[in-house]
């Protein structure tokens, strides 16, 4: 069981990386680009048989507390 | 005055701080990370580095520590807490101070000495520094983008929390003076309360004149006479 996490900055932020990104892709030729944003990927092994909606909820928790800084980022949780 | 100097693994300007607080003819003594407590401390400072390996976001981990629950603590009681770069970092994570500090607008480390306007001087950590002085201070980062939403920076503005701004050398708030493209040239700032501070440049690594500048001493002073006269307000 994992817990798979998206943390993106969010749209009001400056995002330096996700420009950059974006610019080079347009110097290589990729076209039909307009917005970059370069997040991070977290993954999370849990337990066998543990409750996915607790699960759920723990790791939401997480993510609002300290995986994510709720000031620059949103975040997606998924659990699979 | 007693300081304590926060420490982290990898924290790497705790012994610059101390230097910093002696050289000002002050005790200041370093407090490790799992420590639960900061004895008899007048004022705290969080010091720069690269906290946990700047793992996650920059502070993030740090935040956690034990002695950051002594350090909200000893906050919320009013006492003085000075965040210096990854310190100030730290300070925004755990909420001690608002907004949040991402990477520098041109990706690039920046480690040069610039210059700061003081913004309000109504504050422990800018009464000594005279009007229209320019501090010329050393930066040393990669995250030092100030950024706050529009509601916070309203409510930063109405309560004089700005500290300080990157400026040129003629005090001028240009964006060419902006060396991380900080929202409206924010270099430091403080809480509602005006007893946390944070600021990127490093005063302690400013404080002699062998170092090229001795601008941060008027930081440390401030913070040394607001921790006087709360002394002899007490034995009044």
């Amino acid at each position: 069981m994992k817990a798979k996490i998206i943390i993106t900055p969010k749209k009001a932020v400056l995002d330096p990386q996700g420009k950059t990104v974006q610019s080079a892709l347009e110097h290589m030729g990729y076209e039909g680009v307009v917005g970059v944003h370069v997040g991070k990927y977290v993954e999370i092994d849990l337990a066998p048989g543990t409750d996915r909606a607790a699960a759920r909820q723990a790791l939401d928790e997480a993510c609002h507390r300290f995986l994510s800084n709720p000031v620059i980022e949103d975040y997606k949780l998924e659990i699979e | 005055m007693k300081f304590a100097v926060l420490q982290f693994p990898a924290s790497n300007c705790d012994q610059d701080a101390v230097h910093a607080v002696r050289v000002l003819g002050h005790s200041a003594r370093l407090v490790w990370h799992k420590d639960g407590a900061l004895g008899d401390a007048d004022a705290v400072i969080v010091p720069g580095g690269f906290s946990y390996g700047d793992y996650l976001r920059c502070g993030a981990i740090a935040r956690f520590s034990p002695v950051m629950q002594a350090v909200k603590q000893f906050a919320d009681n009013g006492g003085l807490v000075l965040g210096i770069c990854n310190g100030f970092q730290v300070l925004c994570e755990a909420s001690l101070l608002p907004g949040a500090l991402i990477r520098n607008r041109s990706l690039q480390f920046r480690c040069e000495n610039i210059f700061v306007k003081t913004i309000a001087h109504d504050s422990p950590f800018t009464s000594q520094i005279p009007e229209g002085k320019l501090l010329r201070l050393p930066i040393a980062h990669g995250e030092g983008c100030y950024f706050a939403d529009a509601d916070t920076l309203d409510q930063m503005k109405a309560n004089r929390q700005i500290l300080w701004r990157y400026c040129n050398a003629q005090g001028e708030l240009t964006d060419d003076a902006n060396p991380n493209g900080a929202l409206e040239n924010i270099a430091g700032i403080c809480n509602a309360r005006r007893n946390v501070a944070g600021l990127m440049p490093h005063p302690e690594r400013a404080c002699e004149p062998l170092l090229g500048s001795a601008d941060g001493r008027l930081i440390f002073e401030s913070m040394i006479h607001a921790l006087a006269q709360k002394q002899a307000a007490l034995a009044a």
